[in-house]
């Protein structure tokens, strides 16, 4: 069974429709390649998911059940976990700090409670393990690099038990090797069986770690094929709109 | 080559990198020690310094090193002490509060008018024959309220509405000392009832906390309540930024507020939270004060707002946000004024004072940012 399922989700800003009547579906452990051009809704379509706004047609349904998110939070209850675009990090704290930002862990005595530190960076410092990244959970994310820092924001999707991770290009601005270090990330979180929708501008990464990919343009679904049986080409013909369908 | 070989060739490239070790050749991993974590910091090098005026003074002024001289160094700094640990919570948001020096003229009389002696004309008469409401406590609770009403009027303005902090308060500066020298009839109040002033005074006058009245002995030392109450506070302070999920989300905010909202810290409630610490503590330094001079002037904490924050940002809070501590607002205010009783003792114009506090400001922002670019 999908673990998501969007049918005919239709969203408008004013007079400009930003989705219409998009269809997706995704399985456990599987990476769904988004792509188009600027404005052709991608970001849209993962703020829906994400719960930023609601749709203003069609359902969302996770693990079958319809949702309707009001708040980001209930997106995240629902085990909806996103890695945002400028990665949402706090520069003056820690990894283990950022991570557990909003969660942190706590002791308490009756009323008073404060925060557990040693817990923290112990169990940041497992899910950096997990995620085979060399980030340590005292350092300041001030000092670390474009891919610790995506470790950082992925190891934050760990701490729930998520199953869908939303990410908004994470391969943006950072060098090739973090590149790699990034998509190595990806699928250890498809291995673990989660369920990965990777936004990306980039058609080496999507080409890389992708099993599926789904085009977008103006705000329509154009496309949606598994990886192996499309190419570089045609997906940049239907993003450009060269290929008008596929 | 066509655009499929060129993509294999990635491929394979990022699958060779991934096979060497991937920690940043340029990033330093050792973990650093306790010691060297502390030479870091700015609060560490203005403690020096503060040590080393103080060594100079005792050898040149033989009146520093004195008893009383020390008694009246904490009590004065203990004043702005209060109001620089109140703004540090808000310069660690990335905001700022001007309004505090007037919050302090509006709490001393509204405090005063409670205490006074003679009915107050505007208020009802079930109020000015009452006698619980011209008590000690009374004043207490009141001031403390005034605080807590502009600094909520601060906050919800600039954390609901979205104003600009600087704005804000700037115009909570004019309106709140308006307000006072309205409320006063723009004279001083000094004229207390004699039963319940005394108690009143003894907050902000007395000395060791009452405890050596309490228990009947006679400490071998002597420290204003002011100067207590504030070691007290940049204790409780400390401990809030560092170990609460509060002082978590507060550094979070300063750090990225966008982030802080995207994983769900309440941010907007927080930051009211700020505002209302930083203006309850301008609250309490004007009890304080109000107690120790045994009067109430609406003029009292004319350009305090700046000394409060020289202190926090000499200590070395970061006006950009993100950076600050209970400590650093402590020494900072503690540095100010022993230069400030320093350059008395030496002799100079007092009017020179402001010139020196100054500088100490834009020093403390260049060590800043020298310190910024060596980190990055």
């Amino acid at each position: 069974m999908a673990v998501l399922e969007l049918q005919g989700i239709s969203k408008h800003f004013g007079a400009i429709q930003a989705l219409i009547d998009v269809d997706v579906g995704l399985e456990r452990g599987e990476v769904l390649g988004l792509m188009g051009d600027n404005g052709a809704g991608k970001s849209t379509l993962v703020k829906v998911i994400a719960g930023n706004f609601p749709p203003n047609g069609g359902e969302i349904r996770i693990d079958g059940e319809v949702a309707h998110f009001h708040r980001p939070v209930e997106a995240r209850e629902k085990g909806i976990e996103v890695v945002y675009q400028d990665l949402a990090l706090c520069n003056n704290l820690t990894a283990a700090a950022n991570v557990f930002l909003g969660r942190e862990i706590k002791r308490s005595i009756g009323p008073i409670r404060w925060l557990n530190h040693g817990a923290m960076y112990k169990r940041a410092g497992e899910l950096f393990g997990e995620l085979k990244s060399e980030t340590r959970p005292r350092h300041l994310v001030r000092q670390m690099s474009g891919g610790q820092r995506q470790a950082v924001a992925i190891a934050r999707t760990r701490l729930s038990n998520a199953k869908i991770v939303l990410m908004d290009e994470p391969t943006a601005a950072i060098s090739v090797r973090q590149v790699a270090e990034v998509l190595d990330l990806i699928r250890r979180l498809r291995d673990s069986g989660i369920a990965v929708v990777l936004i990306s501008h980039r058609m080496p990464d999507v080409f890389a770690v992708c099993d599926r990919v789904v085009v977008l343009r103006r705000g329509r679904k154009v496309a949606d094929k598994a990886i192996k049986a499309s190419s570089p080409e045609e997906v940049t013909g239907l993003i450009t709109g060269a290929i008008h369908v596929a | 080559m066509s655009l499929e070989t060129r993509l294999r060739s990635v491929g394979k490239e990022a699958r060779r990198t991934q096979a060497a070790p991937v920690g940043d050749p340029v990033l330093d991993t050792h973990e650093k020690t306790i010691f060297e974590k502390l030479i870091g910091t700015q609060a560490f090098w203005v403690t020096m310094a503060l040590l080393i005026i103080c060594v100079v003074m005792s050898i040149r002024e033989p009146v520093f090193a004195t008893e009383d001289n020390f008694f009246n160094i904490t009590r004065n700094f203990a004043f702005i002490g209060v109001m620089a640990l109140g703004m540090t919570p808000v310069i660690i948001t990335g905001g700022i509060d001007l309004s505090v020096g007037s919050v302090m003229g509006l709490v001393a009389i509204v405090c005063g008018l409670v205490l006074l002696k003679q009915p107050i004309p505007w208020m009802p008469d079930w109020w000015n024959d009452a006698t619980w409401t011209h008590s000690w406590w009374m004043a207490l609770a009141l001031g403390l309220l005034a605080g807590v009403i502009v600094g909520l009027i601060n906050g919800v303005l600039i954390a609901y509405v979205g104003l600009p902090p600087f704005v804000v308060t700037l115009g909570m500066l004019s309106i709140a000392r308006a307000v006072a020298v309205v409320l006063s009839g723009n004279r001083m109040l000094y004229d207390f009832r004699p039963d319940q002033a005394p108690k009143f005074k003894i907050i902000g006058g007395g000395q060791n906390l009452g405890l050596d009245q309490l228990f009947g002995a006679d400490f071998p030392f002597r420290l204003s309540n002011p100067f207590l109450i504030l070691v007290v506070l940049t204790i409780t302070l400390g401990i809030v930024l560092r170990m609460t999920g509060w002082g978590r989300h507060i550094f979070a905010i300063g750090g990225n507020e966008q982030a802080a909202n995207l994983t769900g810290v309440p941010v907007k409630r927080v930051k009211v939270q700020a505002y209302v610490i930083c203006s309850l503590s301008a609250a309490l330094a004007a009890i304080l004060s109000v107690g120790w001079s045994g009067s109430a002037n609406n003029s009292l904490g004319q350009s305090y707002e700046l000394l409060a924050i020289a202190s926090a940002v000499i200590g070395g809070a970061n006006l950009m946000g993100g950076e600050g501590g209970a400590y650093a607002a402590f020494i900072g205010s503690a540095l100010i004024f022993v230069i400030r009783n320093s350059l008395l003792m030496a002799g100079v114009d007092s009017n020179w004072q402001g010139l020196f506090v100054g500088s100490f400001i834009i020093l403390a922002v260049v060590l800043e940012r020298i310190r910024g670019k060596r980190r990055e």
